[in-house]
């Protein structure tokens, strides 16, 4: 009986988003107020639905209800409770309704927390929500139905979750992700409204600023986990492949930072606008061509679930659509904007252009090498691939290019920056930053050309950032007066920049000084891997509550002392007769000791995988200061504040810091 | 000229350079690392280079893996029904390797006509088939006409 409750309060929710979509729109253009207060309550029930929707098929997993099809697929009977819980999302229609509440969720979000927009933006903010919700709500109805049953034949027990998905990675990783995806919706909605009155102006650069630095924050974190869970369930120790799917989260990651620096210039100056609105519109296409990539089966990969043409269709029927229409747009309304302000060539505004050049085309890149694959095969012309040399290649060079440009940047100002004032603040944060790294490569020893360059520019962010902070935090009142003054958006922007160069180092001291030694072993061996030594002590049987493993065990040495006791694990799943391996790391802020187990080779021989992974924790704890610095950023009493207090021009060395103000000063 | 024109000029000589800069890159970067796939029966024919990274995938035939006991080295041979290619490997082989499934390998082919991979991968679960295996065991059945009795039909996802 729920299931169908569920489907039917799908069905409701679609027509609601229908009538979202339509009837605050209306009332906007034709300037009817009663039309307009509908966008609100349509708004909340569209929500209240899916939730009851994805309450029911929670239900039904937490229950075992295999007449529900999705379910039978996705679960089993011996499954431990929070996997079941997790198992909603770990296939394709779960994960669509799971994407639909999150859409929902913003939506509300938007309702709720923007009391003071003026209405006819907030109707029409909500009614291109709701499009985008009627087309993912016909296609999860038209073609991915979860409540689809399996009657009168009910299978006994499920076929089980794939045990790569049994993990607390999963749990995890895909809400995280989705809410950054489907958080640039937001962004993306006030971009075409904006373009529909034709209001492009500051205020609605300040509007949109919080929306997108959060689902920027979500995304920064949910891709941060994918790399995680792949390090340690998937990937061998791997912890980025390349691989499409990875890129296909990467791309609006990399246009949504493009975006977020962009709309900064929007707010303060008034300027880059129609640039500011494509890639609003960009970036959420490229969360729609990343949903279509991992969602339609184009992909070989653990996310493509299913291969139904039917799927791909639509979805690329619903990207065509929302790019076409919303380009069209942009075509007709962009070029009413007029721009009046004026910034000199080593002005805070070329240094975000040129970081908007380095984005789009690290974007443009990542998307040639995902795509190009893809289209060569659709036109039968042939099927190749392109793999990790091409990225590395192309990629670490506009890396490196942005780190440079970020530490000169950070001392820039707003109109004008003197040139000879600018390299005399640069000459300290360079000379410390050359002895911090040279220092980095001797202690790592081994020098190679891209690691030094990517130590440095790593350093060199974080001695500008810190450098910049030191600058602005002196004052005649003392030191803690001074840090006390700046604004949480200065911090939130101080937390991103040391979160990149956290990333920057973490990549490049793992990928170049990681060591990684696959040998043959049989218990009692000793291996030794850079300074530590790898005692195989035996292996062994153990039962789980779904499987039974070969449970090794590993003591790790270093000058004679014990410093880890690892048990990595080859696991045979009951349910499917799967196999998995399950490393075991030592894991620790400077490095992580890796162990897993490979295939029997003899009656007593293993094939053992050891690796020495320095910094690689910082890869994923760079992500999560950028995500801090994201949440701290919009919690900033600018946002806050209903009246804006005497506005002031921002032509003050301070604008930048300035808690409010330097807005709408252009128009 | 007009300051205002003067500034657009600069942006857009600026947005020039930056894509220039990235689609020579690019050409340069994908002419050096595209990796083309070959089925077992074009190795065979001798349509695959020699000594370039190159694509394989088929099934592993069934009884032909053998493994170095001293060493991680591995050799098994790789069907599409109709020809079959040696492949060597020194490594741990993916969990879902198995006699009997679909495998795509990465490496380069030698003059003696076997298959050095330095790159395994197997598919991710049981219901599931590299795209390009499925099709090169279509394409196969369509032009051999023998089937091999006991073996396992391609099925396609």
């Amino acid at each position: 009986m729920y299931p169908e409750l569920g489907q039917l309060a799908l069905i409701l929710s679609l027509l609601l988003a229908a009538l979202l979509s339509v009837v605050p729109l209306v009332g906007s253009l034709t300037g009817r107020d009663n039309l307009q207060a509908f966008a609100r309550p349509l708004a909340a029930g569209m929500f209240v639905f899916v939730g009851l929707a994805f309450a029911v098929l929670t239900h039904a997993f937490l229950t075992d209800d295999f007449s529900v099809a999705y379910v039978a697929n996705n679960s089993n009977s011996m499954l431990p409770w929070y996997y079941k819980f997790s198992a909603v999302w770990g296939g394709h229609e779960g994960s669509l309704l799971l994407w639909i509440l999150m859409l929902t969720g913003w939506t509300l979000a938007v309702a709720v927390f923007s009391r003071r927009l003026p209405s006819v933006m907030i109707s029409q903010v909500l009614s291109v929500l709701g499009m985008v919700s009627v087309g993912f709500m016909l296609f999860i109805i038209v073609t991915s139905n979860p409540f689809d049953r399996l009657l009168p034949n009910v299978p006994a027990d499920g076929a089980d979750l794939n045990p790569l998905l049994q993990d607390f990675g999963l749990i995890v990783h895909p809400p995280m992700l989705y809410m950054g995806y489907v958080g640039f919706a937001v962004a993306f909605a006030f971009a075409i409204a904006a373009l529909i009155n034709g209001r492009l102006d500051a205020a609605w650069a300040r509007w949109s600023r919080p929306w997108t630095t959060v689902a920027w924050a979500f995304l920064s974190v949910g891709i941060a986990l994918g790399s995680w869970w792949a390090y340690y369930e998937l990937g061998w120790g791997g912890w980025w492949f390349w691989d499409p799917v990875e890129n296909a989260s990467l791309l609006p990651w990399l246009s949504g930072t493009a975006l977020m620096h962009s709309l900064a210039v929007t707010e303060k100056r008034g300027v880059f606008k129609s640039w500011t609105v494509l890639l609003a519109i960009v970036t959420f296409a490229l969360s729609l061509l990343g949903t279509f990539l991992v969602r339609s089966g184009v992909l070989t990969s653990v996310h493509a679930f299913a291969s139904d043409p039917e799927r791909g269709t639509f979805l690329l029927a619903l990207l065509a659509f929302t790019i076409i229409a919303s380009l069209v747009l942009y075509a007709f309304r962009a070029p009413v904007v007029h721009v009046r302000s004026r910034y000199g060539s080593l002005s805070r505004e070329v240094f975000l252009l040129l970081n908007n050049v380095l984005l789009v085309s690290a974007t443009l890149l990542v998307a040639v090498g995902t795509l190009y694959p893809l289209v060569l095969d659709f036109l039968d012309l042939g099927k190749i691939s392109i793999g990790e040399p091409f990225f590395n290649l192309t990629f670490s060079p506009l890396a490196v290019a942005t780190g440079l440009l970020l530490g000169v940047g950070t001392f820039s100002r707003w109109k004008k920056t003197d040139a000879g004032w600018l390299a005399r603040k640069l000459l300290w944060p360079l000379a410390l930053s050359v002895l911090i790294s040279s220092a980095v490569m001797v202690g790592y020893g081994g020098f190679t050309p891209w690691a030094f360059l990517g130590i440095f520019s790593a350093v060199w962010i974080a001695t500008a950032t810190f450098w910049d902070l030191w600058d602005k935090s002196s004052s005649r009142k003392g030191r803690v007066h001074g840090l006390k003054r700046q604004s949480r958006s200065y911090y939130g922007m101080v937390l991103g920049h040391l979160g990149i160069a956290i990333t920057m180092a973490g990549a490049t001291v793992v990928s170049n000084y990681g060591i990684e030694r696959d040998v043959r072993m049989v218990p009692g061996d000793v291996a030794e891997v850079g300074d530590y030594q790898f005692v195989f002590v035996d292996i062994g049987e153990r039962r789980g509550q779904n499987f039974t493993a070969q449970y090794g065990s590993f003591d790790v040495m270093r000058d004679g002392k014990r410093i880890a006791e690892l048990h990595p694990e080859k696991r045979q799943y009951a349910v499917g007769m799967s196999v998995m391996t399950e490393a075991d790391i030592d894991a620790g802020l400077f490095r992580d000791i890796f162990v897993a187990v490979g295939e029997r080779i003899s009656d007593d021989a293993w094939a053992i995988r050891l690796q020495y992974k320095p910094l690689i924790r910082w890869l994923w704890l760079g992500a999560l200061f950028m995500a801090a610095g994201g949440f701290l950023a919009i919690s900033d009493r600018r946002y806050r504040i209903r009246e804006r207090s005497a506005e002031r021009s921002g032509n003050s060395a301070s604008s930048q810091t300035g808690t409010q103000g330097a807005a709408g000063v252009v128009s | 000229m007009h300051p205002i024109r003067k500034k657009r000029l600069t942006i857009v000589l600026f947005l020039l350079a930056g894509l220039s800069i990235a689609v020579a890159l690019t050409t340069y970067a994908l002419r050096q690392n595209i990796n083309l796939f070959y089925d077992p029966s074009q190795i065979t024919a001798g349509e695959a280079p020699l000594d370039v990274r190159i694509r394989a995938g088929g099934m592993v035939e069934e009884g032909s893996v053998k493994r170095d006991s001293e060493s991680l080295k591995v050799e098994f041979l790789v069907t599409d029904f109709n020809a079959s290619v040696p492949v060597e490997y020194v490594g741990i082989l993916p969990d879902l390797f198995a006699e009997g499934q679909g495998i795509v390998a990465m490496g380069k082919l030698n003059s003696e006509g076997r298959f050095v991979a330095d790159q395994i991968l197997a598919k991710h679960d049981e219901n599931y088939m590299p795209p390009e295996v499925a099709d090169a065991l279509e394409k196969a059945s369509l032009t051999g006409e023998q089937s091999m009795p006991g073996s396992a039909q391609p099925a396609t996802n």
